[in-house]
């Protein structure tokens, strides 16, 4: 389900008519389990118009297999992207979050903090206004605002036509906020080289375990906002354990953006990978 | 919802393959631990297909059971979500099915 529009349901939904008490459960008419656990759905009543169709298909001969992967577009536009910040020693960041966490102030921080040092260009990515960007263009640097209209994540394509208006600098850093939203954005490749997952203490300790597929696609995982620990019941420990649980090699910095507790290491991983990104492209 | 933008890809897909010829029916596969519904799928099927050459095709949806193998010891764990346990304690596991999201194959006049 997506947590921004909320839409979707899973097969056990259930609609409760409250003026009759009817209770209706939504269940498929076709569905088969075969041996080895592989479920089949079929869409529709069709059951004669499934067959006929069948039939139709054995005599003519009609069926085109496709084994086609549907995400590939996106996943060839993203292997471009790649190779157009490789060309150009631009280390990309694809940082993600549910609403609220805290990743913007974190950037305009990080933005803040490292412009001697590194020069960060931004792409953000948001349903509507560019508040955020405006947030982040007080800072100095050359932000992208993408509007995503009801689009819940960003897209490889997305982020092509951002570059293509960003222009960033060679040898610098490109910081893609993506849409808040913990689910969608974690299924598309945008050519960055490292997915950040930002949570804040706010939210929940248990959130890697009920929105695995984020913190299983993430490097790295930033736990932000830990100056109000002492005002919120959040078990610090417990999230780690679940994180490293959906995912073993992630690494997790534990940071406040307001109080600056905990950045050193965040930036210093960021140095280190600029470094390492250099070193790799050079060679 | 994810589910739009990827029924709007494998609507595009099969139509540029039926190269104008009416389709019948599409047969897709979705691992279970691919974060995409099949019940979204569903839904926006109906509606992405209006006014192509998909209009009021049969849409058969493959689930394939997540499957890995845990690094330490070898052993095949089935995943109903895309982590777990396996039996010896560790948590390093390389999925092996469950991620597909695939048109295996369709049907045209």
């Amino acid at each position: 389900m997506c947590v921004t529009c909320g839409c979707s349901d899973d097969a056990e939904s259930t609609i409760t008519n409250l003026q009759t008490g009817e209770v209706e459960h939504k269940h498929h008419d076709h569905t088969h389990t075969l041996p080895d656990g592989t479920i089949i759905t079929h869409s529709h009543n069709h059951d004669t118009q499934h067959e006929a169709s069948q039939v139709h298909a054995k005599i003519h001969n009609t069926t085109i297999s496709l084994e086609q992967d549907i995400l590939a577009k996106n996943n060839l536009i993203a292997a471009q992207n790649r190779g157009w910040f490789k060309g150009r020693n631009i280390l990309a960041l694809n940082l993600m979050s549910s609403p609220g966490s805290g990743k913007t102030t974190l950037l305009t921080r990080t933005i803040h903090d490292l412009k001697h040092q590194l020069p960060i260009n931004v792409i953000e990515g948001d349903q509507e206004t560019a508040n955020d960007a405006q947030k982040i263009r007080e800072t100095g640097c050359n932000v992208v605002q993408i509007n995503t209209g009801t689009g819940c994540h960003l897209e490889a394509s997305m982020i092509d036509r951002g570059l293509q208006q960003l222009n960033p600098p060679l040898n610098s850093v490109v910081m893609i906020e993506n849409v808040g939203n913990l689910v969608c954005p974690a299924l598309f490749d945008l050519g960055e080289q490292a997915k950040v997952v930002i949570l804040s203490v706010t939210e929940g300790e248990d959130k890697p375990i009920k929105y695995p597929h984020m913190f299983r696609a993430s490097d790295i995982l930033i736990l932000t906002k830990i100056d109000l620990l002492p005002y919120v019941q959040f078990d610090v420990q417990k999230c780690i354990d679940y994180a490293l649980q959906v995912n073993p090699q992630i690494q997790i910095f534990q940071v406040s953006a307001t109080t600056s507790v905990g950045l050193e290491s965040w930036y210093a991983w960021l140095s280190a990978r600029v470094a390492n990104f250099s070193i790799s492209v050079s060679v | 919802m994810h589910e739009l933008g990827i029924t709007q890809n494998i609507v595009a897909i099969v139509s540029e393959h039926a190269q104008g010829a009416k389709v019948q029916r599409v047969v897709l596969e979705i691992g279970q631990l691919s974060a995409i519904l099949p019940d979204a799928i569903e839904f926006c099927f109906d509606v992405c297909t209006q006014g192509t050459v998909l209009v009021g095709a049969i849409l058969e949806i493959r689930e394939i059971p997540g499957l890995a193998r845990c690094r330490e010891c070898g052993a095949e764990i089935h995943l109903n979500k895309p982590f777990g346990v396996c039996s010896c304690g560790s948590v390093q596991l390389d999925l092996i099915t469950g991620e597909e999201l695939k048109i295996k194959e369709i049907e045209i006049e």
